[in-house]
C-alpha cells in the first residue's frame, strides 16, 4: 500500500517537473536545459515576494508565475531565437544560461535551511491505511488537474491549437498564418510557467536549494526521453514508470539509488529505442 | 555610404598566402616566415611559459590549462570533425583519472607507465561504454553523453567503490617539478599537431564525410560506425590522458573528476577559440582558465562569468576568435559597389 500511494505521489511530481520541458521541446524543438534554473527561480521568487515584499501567499505565487513566464520568454527572444535550428548550439546556450542562473544563486549565498516555503494546508490524513500529509494529496489533485487543463487548452483554444499545429508540422502551420517565432516564445513562456507551478507545488515539501535545479533537469529529461521527446502523453505515462521504479528501488535497495535509476533509464532508452516508448519512430533522424 | 549604391564587403586572399601555398614558399624568407611564424610563436610561447610566469602557483595553473586544452581538443575533434557532440568530457577525464589512480596507488606503477596505460585502456573502456550510443545522432548523442558522468558519479557514491566520496589518496606526483610543468605542455603540443595531421589524412576526410552526410557515406558501402568508433577512441584517449595527468598533479582522485566543470569549460573554450580549428580551443583554454583562476576568490561567480561569455559568443560571434584571426591573417577586405 505504501508503495502504491507514494508511487503515485512521486509519479505525479515527476510529471509536473517534466511537463514544461516536454511542452517546449514538443513545440519549438528546443531542448530547454535551463529548465532546472527556471524551477529554482520561481521557488525563490515566491519566497522573496512572500517574505521580503510581504504579499500574501496566493498573490506571491501569481506574481512569481508572471515573472518566470517573462524570464522564459526573454531567454527565447534574446538568445535561443538567434541559434534556432542548430540543436547543439541551442543545448549549449540554454545549458549555459541555466548554469549562470543556478551558480549565480549559489554565489549569492542562496542555500541551506533558511529558504523554505510553507505548505498549503497543514496536517495529514489516512489514505488506504497509509498516512499522507494533505499537501502531497493536493500535489496529486492539482497535478492531475493541470494535465487535464493542458489537454483542454491545446485542444479547444486558438493559441493551443496553433501550438499543436506548430508541433505537428511547422511549415504547414506557417502557411496557415501562424507566426512560428511568436508561438515559440509563447511556448517557452508556458513551459517556464509549468516549471514554476511544479516548483510552487513541490518545494514546500523540502528546502529551496540550487542542487534541486540540477536534479529537476535530470528527472525532466529522464521522463521526456523515456516517454519520447515531444510526446506529451508519453511523458505522463513515462513519469509513472520512472516514479514507481524509483519508489521500488528506494524501498528495496536504498534512497541513494533514486538518481541512478533515472540516469540509467535515460541511457538505456536512448540506446535501445531513441524515440522513447511512446514516441513516433523517426529512425533516420535519430540514428544511423 | 550614400543612397542608391549598395556596398558589400569583398574578401580576397593576400598575395603572400597564395605564393606560400605550394613548394614556392621555400623561395624566400618572407614567405617561409609567413608560413612558420604563427606555429613557431605558439610552440615557443608554450615552452617558455613555465619560465616566464611568476611563482609556483601560476606554473601550476599552466599545467591545469593544458589539462583543459586536451579536453577541449577532444571535444573540438569529436564535435566539428566527426559530428558527434559529446557534452560529457568529464566522463573521459574521470575514467583516465580513476585508472591511473588505481594503477598507481594499488599496483604501484610509476607515472611513466600509468599515464600511457591509462590513456590507452581508458580510451578502450570509454569507447566500449559509448559503443551502443555511437549510432545516435545530434541531440540524442549530446543528452546521453551528458548523462554518463552524472551516472558514474552517482553510481560510485551509491556503491561506495573506488574510494566512494573520499576518493583515492596517496598517489605519486610527477618526478620533479620540471616534469610536472613540461609533460602536460608537450602532450598538448604533440596532440595538437598530431590531430592537425590526422584531419588532413584520408581518414580525416572520412571523418568529415561522416559529419557532413552520413547517409551518403553509408550509401557508398562504408560502415560509418567503425569510423565513429575510431574517432571516439582517439578523442576519449586524449581525454583520459588529461585525466591521468590531472590525477598525478593533484595526487588525488575522487568524484570531483566527474564534475560538470570539466564538461562545460572545454566547450566554452572551443566556442570562444573558434570551433573546428583545433588551435582555437587550446587558445580558448589559455584565455578562460587563467581568468577563472583570477576570479577564484568570487567562488561560483566564475562559473556564471564563463557561462555568460559562452552565451555571448554563441549568440553574437559564433565563429570564434581563431577563425576571425585566420581570416585577418590570410585575407584583406574592401568595400565594393554592387
Amino acid at each position: 500500500m505504501d508503495i502504491i500511494v507514494y508511487g503515485i505521489i512521486n509519479s505525479v511530481s515527476l510529471a509536473l517537473m517534466a511537463l514544461g520541458f516536454a511542452l517546449i521541446y514538443g513545440i519549438s524543438r528546443v531542448a530547454n536545459f535551463a529548465h532546472g534554473a527556471l524551477y529554482v527561480i520561481s521557488g525563490f521568487m515566491v519566497w522573496s515576494f512572500l517574505n521580503t515584499a510581504g504579499l500574501n501567499y496566493f498573490f506571491s505565487i501569481l506574481a512569481a508565475m508572471v515573472v518566470v513566464g517573462v524570464v522564459g520568454a526573454l531567454i527565447y527572444q534574446f538568445v535561443l531565437i538567434r541559434v534556432r535550428g542548430m540543436p547543439v548550439s541551442e543545448i549549449i546556450a540554454s545549458y549555459a544560461i541555466g548554469l549562470a542562473i543556478l551558480e549565480g544563486f549559489r554565489w549569492w549565498g542562496f542555500k541551506g535551511m533558511t529558504y523554505t516555503l510553507p505548505v498549503f494546508v497543514e496536517g495529514g490524513m489516512q489514505v488506504m491505511q497509509v498516512s499522507v500529509d494533505i499537501h502531497r494529496i493536493l500535489v496529486v489533485v492539482i497535478g492531475g488537474a493541470i494535465v487535464g487543463v493542458l489537454w483542454l487548452f491545446t485542444h479547444y483554444t486558438r493559441i493551443g491549437l496553433a501550438l499543436r499545429g506548430m508541433a505537428q508540422d511547422e511549415r504547414a502551420a506557417m502557411m496557415l498564418g501562424i507566426d512560428s517565432d511568436r508561438m515559440a516564445v509563447v511556448s517557452m513562456a508556458f513551459g517556464a510557467m509549468l516549471a514554476g507551478i511544479a516548483a510552487v507545488l513541490l518545494l514546500p515539501l523540502g528546502n529551496i536549494t540550487v542542487d534541486a535545479g540540477y536534479n529537476v533537469l535530470i528527472l525532466a529529461i529522464a521522463v521526456c526521453v523515456v516517454g519520447g521527446l515531444g510526446s506529451w502523453m508519453g511523458a505522463v505515462l513515462a513519469s509513472f514508470l520512472i516514479g514507481f521504479a524509483q519508489i521500488l528501488t528506494e524501498v528495496y535497495w536504498g534512497a541513494q539509488y533514486q538518481m541512478v535509476v533515472a540516469l540509467l533509464a535515460i541511457i538505456l532508452t536512448l540506446v535501445l529505442r531513441p524515440s522513447g516508448i511512446f514516441g513516433r519512430q523517426k529512425a533516420l533522424e535519430e540514428r544511423v | 555610404m550614400n543612397r542608391g549604391h549598395e556596398y558589400r564587403k569583398e574578401r580576397l586572399d593576400r598575395g603572400i598566402k597564395v605564393r606560400s601555398d605550394g613548394l614556392y614558399s621555400l623561395m624566400s624568407w618572407r614567405e617561409l616566415s609567413y608560413l612558420t611564424l604563427p606555429r613557431l610563436i605558439l610552440i615557443c610561447g608554450l615552452l617558455l611559459l613555465p619560465v616566464i610566469v611568476p611563482g609556483m602557483y601560476w606554473q601550476r595553473v599552466i599545467s591545469i590549462v593544458c589539462i583543459y586544452a586536451l579536453l577541449a581538443l577532444s571535444f573540438d575533434f569529436l564535435a566539428y570533425h566527426l559530428g558527434l557532440v559529446c557534452l560529457g568530457g568529464a566522463f573521459f577525464l574521470g575514467t583516465g583519472g580513476y585508472i591511473t589512480a588505481v594503477l598507481n596507488a594499488t599496483f604501484g606503477l610509476p607515472p611513466v607507465l600509468s599515464i600511457p596505460i591509462a590513456a590507452i585502456a581508458g580510451g578502450l573502456i570509454c569507447t566500449l561504454l559509448l559503443l551502443p550510443c555511437i549510432p545516435l545522432r545530434g541531440v540524442y548523442f549530446a543528452i546521453v553523453t551528458l548523462m554518463y558522468p552524472l551516472f558514474f558519479d552517482r553510481l560510485i557514491v551509491a556503491l561506495d567503490v573506488l574510494g566512494g566520496t573520499d576518493g583515492i589518496m596517496g598517489i605519486e606526483s610527477f618526478p620533479g617539478s620540471q616534469a610536472q610543468y613540461y609533460v602536460p605542455i608537450l602532450l598538448v603540443l604533440v596532440c595538437l599537431f598530431g590531430m592537425r595531421r590526422l584531419v588532413n589524412t584520408d581518414m580525416g576526410l572520412m571523418f568529415r564525410a561522416v559529419r557532413d552526410n552520413d547517409q551518403a557515406v553509408r550509401a557508398s558501402g562504408i560502415n560509418i560506425n567503425i569510423y565513429k568508433a575510431i574517432g571516439v577512441f582517439i578523442a576519449s584517449a586524449m581525454g583520459c590522458l588529461s585525466g591521468a595527468c590531472l590525477v598525478h598533479i593533484y595526487m588525488w582522485a575522487g568524484i570531483s573528476l566527474l564534475a560538470l566543470d570539466f564538461s562545460i569549460l572545454p566547450i566554452a573554450a572551443t566556442v570562444i577559440g573558434g570551433s573546428g580549428t583545433l588551435v582555437g580551443p587550446v587558445l580558448g583554454c589559455f584565455i578562460l582558465v587563467p581568468i577563472s583562476e583570477l576570479l577564484r576568490a568570487f567562488g561560483t561567480l566564475r562559473i556564471v562569468f564563463y557561462a555568460l561569455i559562452l552565451v555571448a559568443f554563441i549568440v553574437v560571434r559564433s565563429e570564434g576568435l581563431m577563425v576571425y584571426a585566420q581570416r585577418k591573417y590570410h585575407q584583406f577586405e574592401r568595400w565594393v559597389k554592387v
